[in-house]
């Protein structure tokens, strides 16, 4: 049993002890032996350690009311207060479990991935800046520190995508992820600030009890919660934002695992269940919407493409957006045990395709082959045989995501799909976003499979580079393995085995809780409806996701339809998914170009007109001004009145000297005059 | 005759003539001497009016002050002219007028 105060020290430890594992190998990595890995492992393992006991600690009270906050008064104005500090609760240690669980084996991973990196003690630095920042998110106790963490992750998220910024497209890729990012922050902000400016504090507690007060309501709070979620959406790289995260696959894989899949990205979602109960029901409309169509979107996307990170990158946008959706219409609790869920197999999913690169990678290197892409899954197939871990426990890690019973994705997948089709019976003129939600469990079945089938299944097409293909050693394998096996319903069913129901400890010790907005349906009426559709939605998703695979494997294994036939039949279609619907480029030709067209007109109006006329013509007229004061400076006063003083004296000086004659007797004689007068003047 | 204007008179003229020599003289002796004369006047003046003026005894008294004083400005004076006649070789005054300028 573990008390109040030792769980604001473990806190504490686990959030800057990756923090001193940065500070160190950022410092003084390079110099230490192995370039300092065994320091940010040593850190994160002890991390993990920690919120191991935390999590045990919440099994052995089983107490779903559990919450701990620890604060601080950080500014104190008087009128305006900041408290700083740490909000425990069932959910945060689950996803602190989640963070350092993963954040540790993708740190595994990486001593052989990244082997031989010329930034290698940089690489282990900025993992540990990422953990500590991640943390610091998830143990938020108040809109504010939540926020600096959060620019904190988009820092380090920026700093490991460009990794490799030799490559002028990481380099690109990092700047997009960032400045997308800031694009959805400034709402976040501006959400942040309305909230403190309505309710007057940062913590969520407060926040939530002013909301309930009704400091803040109508369309201000849905304002207010739409530009929270802006945040989410630029983080969980949901619709509009979505582009960054595809581009972020130009980091090195373990951090797509850890950051773009299974941590960072799900920090939006993370916010959005957090923040759950203030949302007004128009802003969990909106969250819905952009959620669901996310999903869907994404997954239509995923489908046509050939890069085995691509898809992967887009398989987690479309997750993202079944969590977004779940929030959304209200079950957000379902979207928390999806995020866990999608975290372990979707980083599995990553290590998998990591350890694929990573041979595909040596083999290319082993033939001098420098021009064979060695993420395209058309070079790929057969590596069934040469990779068997790597196989199985990917093809685990697939059944979890495409929602087949006795995994993990199923039950969280199905809690999804049942609160949106719970929502759409509620309200019959939503009927889209179960129609989102299904038809992308169907789509990320088949384009799941797909991935599986092309790159292990089949022939190989290209037999050289296919012989030299070997499994990865141990510390990647043992990732795989580990998150593959977390990717089995029963570790979320304990201590019941029902593999078709999500009952078990998490819907035990996480509740939903009430939103605090007047008039929003209670936690109770949401449950209702979701347990209202609760079997419709298995035997539909069970449908749906059979569906996919069995299309798939159609037409991958037996060859009975043909991809390439259907891909010229649905011309147009296939096109725009191939070309992602030509998002970057229309950004680049609505977005980007007339704002630098507008950019470029600022700054010939700054630059050729405003300070070449008003500015240097200010200079100018200065110049000439200074010019003539300085003339009657100069030539008037000093000249006439300063020099002419002295000139006057010196003149009078000469004019009197003449008077020192040196005579005595002439001193004499004026001696006699002055007395003469003297005595003039006194008779008169 | 036996008044106090007509030795004061002759005090005048002796003071004028004395005068005169100290302003008018080139040799710096007969500057001295004019001095001298101008003394002189101011001892009859002393006289004078301790005769006429009441001033009594101490008329007197002052006279003999003076012709001390008298003593010893020559003394002092006569040593400088020596001075002046080793620095310049000449005792005329209007040459020594180094302190001009």
């Amino acid at each position: 049993m573990i008390t109040g105060n030792i769980i604001t020290d473990f806190s504490l430890l686990i959030l800057f002890l990756p923090l001193a594992a940065f500070t160190i190998n950022i410092i003084v990595g390079k110099r230490l032996p192995r370039q300092g890995d065994w320091v940010s492992i040593g850190a994160i393992l002890i991390t993990l350690v920690l919120s191991l006991s935390m999590l045990l600690n919440m099994f052995m009270n089983w107490d779903s009311d559990f919450s701990h906050e620890a604060k601080f008064t950080w500014i104190d104005l008087g009128a305006f207060k900041i408290e700083l500090g740490f909000w425990v609760d069932n959910i945060t240690i689950v996803m602190l479990v989640v963070v350092s669980l993963i954040s540790s084996m993708t740190h595994i991973f990486s001593l052989e991935y990244l082997k031989g990196d010329v930034r290698y003690s940089r690489y282990y630095a900025y993992l540990g800046l990422f953990t500590f920042s991640m943390n610091g998110i998830v143990l938020a106790n108040n809109l504010i520190s939540l926020y600096v963490f959060w620019e904190l992750v988009g820092v380090s998220s920026y700093l490991l995508i460009a990794h490799w910024f030799e490559k002028p497209s990481a380099a690109a890729a990092g700047k997009k992820a960032f400045l997308t990012n800031r694009v959805g922050d400034i709402g976040f902000f501006i959400g942040i600030m309305l909230m403190f400016t309505a309710i007057g504090s940062f913590n969520f507690q407060e926040v939530f009890s002013g909301v309930s007060q009704g400091l803040i309501g109508g369309s201000l709070l849905t304002l207010a919660g739409v530009g929270l979620f802006m945040g989410a959406v630029g983080k969980s790289s949901q619709f509009p934002l979505h582009i960054w995260l595809p581009d972020a696959m130009e980091g090195p894989t373990p951090v797509s695992a850890l950051m773009h899949a299974a941590t960072m990205v799900a920090a939006g979602v993370y916010l959005t269940v957090r923040l759950f109960p203030l949302f007004s029901s128009d802003a969990l409309l909106i969250i819905a919407y952009v959620g669901g169509f996310t999903a869907f979107f994404a997954a239509s996307i995923a489908i046509t493409q050939n890069d085995i990170k691509k898809v992967l990158a887009y398989s987690t946008v479309s997750q993202l957006g079944y969590m977004i959706l779940a929030v959304g219409v209200g079950n957000y609790i379902a979207a928390f045990f999806h995020l866990l869920t999608h975290a372990m197999f979707k980083a599995c999913l990553f290590y998998g395709s990591g350890s694929v690169i990573h041979a595909m990678h040596h083999s290319l290197h082993e033939l001098d082959d420098h021009k064979t892409d060695p993420q395209d899954m058309r070079n790929m197939g057969g590596f069934k045989s040469k990779m068997p871990i790597t196989y199985w426990t990917m093809t685990i890690a697939t059944l979890a995501i495409s929602g087949v019973p006795f995994f993990s994705g199923f039950l969280s997948k199905d809690a999804i799909l049942a609160g949106s089709l719970g929502f759409a019976q509620h309200y019959p003129q939503h009927f889209l976003l179960p129609v989102f939600g299904f038809g992308a469990a169907a789509i990320t079945a088949f384009y799941m499979f797909r991935l599986i089938f092309m790159t292990f299944h089949g022939e190989s097409k290209m037999p050289k580079v296919f012989k030299r293909i070997h499994e990865s050693p141990r510390v990647m394998t043992f990732p795989l393995m580990l998150l593959s096996g977390l990717s089995i319903f029963i570790f979320y069913t304990l201590p019941y085995f029902n593999p078709l129901s999500d009952h078990g400890w998490f819907t035990e010790l996480i509740l939903a809780g009430d939103s605090v907005v007047p008039g929003n349906p209670t936690a109770h009426e949401i449950g209702e409806g979701v347990h209202h559709a609760h079997y419709t939605a298995m035997a539909l998703s069970l449908l749906v996701a059979g569906l996919g695979i069995g299309l798939s494997y159609l037409m991958y294994i037996k060859k009975k339809l043909s991809a390439e036939a259907w891909a010229k039949k649905m011309g147009f279609m296939y096109k725009l998914s191939f070309n992602k619907y030509y998002f970057d480029e229309n950004y680049d030709r609505f977005l980007y170009q007339p704002f630098l067209k507008l950019s470029r007109a600022v700054a010939y109006v700054d630059w050729d007109l405003y300070d070449k006329y008003f500015i240097n013509g200010f200079g100018r007229i200065t110049k000439w001004l200074s010019f003539l004061t300085g003339r009657i400076d100069y030539d008037g006063l000093d000249q006439s009145i300063v020099d002419g003083l002295g000139r006057s004296v010196q003149g009078f000086g000469k004019q009197l000297k003449q008077v020192q004659t040196g005579r005595l007797q002439n001193y004499m004689l004026f001696a006699l005059v002055g007395v003469i007068i003297i005595l003039v003047i006194q008779t008169i | 005759m036996d008044s106090l204007t007509n030795y004061l008179v002759v005090s005048v003229v002796l003071f004028s003539l004395g005068l005169f020599g100290v302003i008018t003289r080139r040799n710096g002796v007969a500057v001295l001497m004019g001095v001298e004369l101008i003394l002189n006047s101011a001892n009859l003046n002393f006289l004078a009016f301790a005769r006429f003026g009441g001033m009594n005894m101490a008329g007197h008294v002052f006279a003999l002050f003076v012709i001390v004083l008298a003593a010893a400005e020559a003394a002092v004076a006569l040593a400088i002219i020596i001075n002046i006649f080793n620095n310049f070789q000449t005792i005329n005054v209007d040459e020594v007028s180094d302190l001009k300028q």
